[in-house]
This record gives structure tokens, sequence and C-alpha cells, in this order.
């Protein structure tokens, strides 16, 4: 087909689209760069200097707190969100490929786990276990408010999959003898794989930078976003802006690896054709 | 015969049980607990079954509490509106005039990655821009539109706005972006050959099959800015009301029945928007 030349509106929309783009990366970048300020520099421009100064001070032993253990606990509870939101997501996403009693309940109350307002969930869970007398740990009340978040997402994810997965498969697969649990280890998941993986993505990171489920249900011991939250309210030098700046870049790490891990299973199924079938 | 069809009931049990299990504790359990918790007493120490009526009538008798709700619906109409005219216009350059799939796809996650990111991050992100010495103000400075800085970019309304513009454009720009690449091309060729413009043609046929991507969108927007208290807080510099703050006031002073009263009422202010926003839509179909 012969290339059609562009409307004037084009150009509009897509000058609009470029100043979106800023809007959305601007400020982020001006924290980067601020965040190698140098030793005597403010939170604001111009640069005064340049230096990895903040960097260490984020791991010195001052003010700036618990860094590297909030790290750390974020970092264990985006893994296990992640592992049971893909896990659950699937077998929920199953068991949706047919009508049950009850169905419309469960679907309607995923949904609702969105649009309630973070806070009541907080302060729900909160309240349960102040009445038990339980004690509120991000391992515990920490872990389920993530996935009251990160659930519907996965779940809603594998609904859209499942609408648009050929049955076929499935059959030829059956009537050539194989077991549910080989038709599913060997025909549905190898393709509905690639949105296994965005699902992952979606728990973990979700999890990684969850706030308002987590302020009343993770304790005494903080997650990385709490710690951050903490901070603004008690730091005033740029090592907030390098705190900024590491977590951003573990997050794009996190997104480039998720898109990596996509690419290379395209590309393999695009040179080997699907396993399906070789009993592998 | 349909394979699915050979699924037992128990195997279906089995599937569907640890997300009935952990919604059902941390979901439904905490909304019945802050119900019943919102007719309990409290005085200075602790609170206490009883079934009292006065934290909703506290909540409802005050001024203060329709302050803050006329406030927060001020946050949520003005984000509803700037996040509205980014994500259709944002969709409509994606959906109708990028032709190929791969660059598509390229523009879209272009848009989607800052959505993986930690919210708070971005919030701190703008104080460079806002602040009394920030880039704004040394740059109207500089051309001389402005001789003081201006006060009112940090900690303020506008502040607070923008940034909730910032952190959920996304949410819709994907619906709309959705819905309209599901629109079937012809109706849009037909349109033009039946002579309608561009404007008629937008107005009469592509809004209106975008509305369920509209009304999504606009029930995530609505419902996390109504719920918010962090943006409020941080961004408003601590001077700023909405709900969420009031109540989170109310929850650090341990007055957790008055903060449930509260969360009962906004639970069901957010549940009355959504039902007219879902009107249009048939989530079912949606997926």
């Amino acid at each position: 087909m012969m290339h059609k030349k562009r409307p004037a509106s084009f150009y509009w929309l897509a000058a609009f689209f470029g100043l979106f783009v800023m809007f959305l990366y601007g400020p982020i970048s001006a924290i980067v760069i601020l965040s190698f300020q140098g030793p005597n520099g403010g939170l604001t421009f111009p640069m005064n200097g340049f230096s990895i100064h903040w960097f260490f001070a984020l791991f010195g032993e001052q003010l700036v707190g618990d860094f590297e253990t909030s790290f750390l606990r974020s970092l264990q509870l985006g893994l296990v969100v992640m592992a049971l939101t893909v896990v659950i997501s699937l077998v929920t996403g199953l068991a949706f490929r047919k009508k049950f009693f009850g169905s419309n309940l469960l679907f309607y109350t995923t949904v609702a786990s969105l649009i309630v307002p973070s806070i009541l969930v907080s302060l729900g869970i909160g309240l349960i276990f102040n009445i038990m007398g339980w004690e509120v740990s991000w391992t515990t009340s920490g872990l389920g408010a993530h996935l009251t978040w990160t659930l519907p997402f996965g779940f809603l994810i594998m609904i859209a999959v499942f609408n648009r997965f050929d049955k076929s498969y499935e059959e030829a697969a059956r009537d050539l003898g194989a077991s549910s649990w080989q038709t599913i280890r060997h025909v549905v998941l190898p393709i509905i794989g690639p949105s296994l993986i965005g699902v992952a993505l979606f728990g973990f990171t979700l999890s990684y930078d969850e706030f308002a489920r987590t302020l009343m249900t993770s304790g005494v011991k903080n997650t990385l976003p709490l710690e951050i939250f903490g901070m603004t309210t008690n730091v005033t030098t740029p090592t907030l802006y390098a705190l900024g700046t590491l977590t951003t870049f573990f997050s794009l790490f996190m997104i480039l690896t998720a898109m990596g891990v996509l690419f290379y299973l395209r590309r393999r199924q695009e040179s080997h054709g699907s396993d399906a079938g070789k009993g592998v | 015969m349909d394979t699915v069809d050979r699924q037992s009931p128990l195997s279906t049990l089995l599937q569907i049980s640890p997300i009935s299990l952990i919604l059902g504790f941390f979901l439904v359990l905490p909304i019945g607990t802050i119900l019943i918790v919102s007719f309990w007493d409290y005085n200075d120490f602790s609170f206490f079954p009883d079934f009292v009526w006065t934290n909703y009538s506290d909540a409802l008798g005050s001024n203060v509490t329709y302050k803050t709700y006329l406030n927060t619906l001020w946050y949520a109409g003005l984000t509803w509106f700037f996040t509205f005219i980014i994500g259709f216009t944002v969709a409509y350059f994606l959906a109708f005039h990028i032709h190929t799939t791969r660059w598509q796809i390229v523009l879209f996650l272009i848009c989607t990655i800052p959505f993986w990111t930690s919210n708070i991050i971005r919030m701190i992100s703008w104080i460079p821009f806002l602040g009394r010495n920030g880039v704004f103000n040394t740059m109207l400075q500089s051309i001389g539109l402005i001789d003081e800085p201006l006060e009112f970019l940090l900690f303020s309304d506008f502040s607070i706005v923008l940034a909730f513009v910032h952190l959920y454009a996304l949410f819709m720009v994907v619906p709309i972006f959705n819905s309209m690449m599901r629109i079937d091309r012809s109706f849009i060729e037909a349109a033009i050959d039946g002579g309608a413009n561009g404007w008629q043609t937008l107005t009469n046929v592509v809004i209106p099959l975008c509305k369920p991507g509209i009304a999504i969108g606009s029930i995530f927007v609505v419902t996390l800015v109504m719920g918010d208290y962090i943006t409020v807080r941080l961004m408003g510099g601590g001077q700023r009301a909405s709900v969420g703050v009031m109540m989170w006031n109310e929850i650090s002073l341990l007055l957790y029945p008055a903060a449930a009263a509260h969360a009962v009422v906004l639970l069901a202010v957010v549940l009355i928007m959504v039902s007219l926003m879902m009107r249009v839509v048939d989530l079912k179909k949606e997926l």
C-alpha cells in the first residue's frame, strides 16, 4: 500500500504526545540528575558540582535510617506476592473458563478489591488484627493487603487471556490422548506463558511500590515506600533523590528483565515452534 | 464436546478457593469489620463494642465533613477533566495516527513504564520544579514574566492536582486506547464517505464507541482520587484537606470508630459514583 500523506492533525497530536512524554519523564529525570549534586548542593537546581556523595550518604550510618533492610523486605515481599499472584490468577482464570455457582459474585468481589479505596483495606485489616490482639506485620497482614491489590490485576489479565484462547488446541491434545495435566503443561502454559510474565511484572512492581494499603498493615518494620515516605518529612538533602534514583532504576531493571524474557520466549517460539506435543 | 466441561466441580472449587479465601479474609471481612466498628464507642484510651450512632452524627453533622467532601470532589473533578483530555488525545493519536503495530507497542510502552515505578518518588520529583527556587520560578523570573517567585506552585491545590494528573493519566489512556482499537475502521470511513467532517466523526462515531473505555478510566481515576491520602498530604504540605487525610488524622489519633464511620460514608459515596459510571459498561465484554 502506498504511504498516505499525513494530515496536519497528525503533527499537532504528535506534538501533544511528545509533551505528554516529557510531562511523564521530565520530573523523574530531574531528580536523577539532582541526586548527583555536589556535597554542598541542595534540593533544587542549579547543580553545585557533581558527585556521588549522596549515594554514599545513603549507605552511611546516619539519620537516613533503615534503607537497606527496608529494601530487602520490599524485595522479599514483592517476590512472594509475585509468585502467589501468578499461581492464584492462573488457577482462578482456569476455573472461570466455565460458569460455576457464584462466579459472578467472585468476579465482582475481585473487581471491588480494585476500586475500594486503599485506606479502607488498610484500616479494616488493621482493625481486625487490633481486635483479635494479633500483631500486624509485613509478612502477614502486609502480605494479605498487597494481594488484595495485585490479584485483581492478575485475575482480569487472565480472564482477558482465556477469552481469546482458542480451545481447539486443547481439544486436539485431548483427542491425541493427553491427560488434563499434560494438556495444561504442554499446550495451555506455553501459549499463555507471555501473559503470565506480564502478571508477574504487575505482581512484583505493584507490591514493591505499594504504599496506601501497607501503611496500617506492615507493623513496626517499614517497607521501602514507607521508609521513603518517612524520609520526605525529615530529610532535606539530595539523599532523598539518591534513594529515588536507585529505587527507580531497580523498578526499570525489573521491567526490562520481564520484557527481555518476553522477547526471548517469542524468539524461541519463532525458531523452534512450540514444544507442544513433544512430551518434554 | 467442550473439553473444559469435563472439569469436575471439585477441581473448580479447588481452583477458586485461594482467591476466595484471600479476598474473604483481607477484603470482605475488613469491610464488614469497619461497618461494625463504625457503631462502636470510644474514649481517650480505647474503643469497645457498643451500638451508637454518634460516630455518624458526628461525621454527618459537622460542616468540616461537607467542606472536606466538596474539596475532595473538586480534586476528583479537576483530575478527571485533565486526565480525560490527555488520555483521550494520547489514545486517539496512538490508535488512529500510528499505523504500524510495532510503533504502537513501542509508544504505548513508553507511556506505561512510569506506571510501574514508585508513586511517592514520582510525587517527590516535582519538588525541584515547583519549589520557591524551582525550575519554573527560575525560568519565569529569568524571562521577566514575574518579579517574585510564585508561592502557589508547591504545597497547594495546584501541586496536588498536578501530581494526581501525573500519576493517573495512564489509567485513562489504556482503557480508551483499548476501546478505540476495537472500533471497526469501516465505520469511520463510512462517516467520512457520508460527508461528516473530522469533528463530526469524532463526536458522533468515535466518542460514543469509546464510552466503555472512558467509563472504566473514569472509575479508576475518580476512586483513586476520592480515597487518596498521601498525594494530598505530601503535595499539599500537610495544609490541605481531603476525605482520606481526615480519616488518616483520626486513625493516627486512634479514634477508630470515628474513622470507621467516615470510611463507610466514603465507601457509599464511591460506590454511588461507580455505579453511575458502570451504567455504560458491561465489564465482562471489555476483557
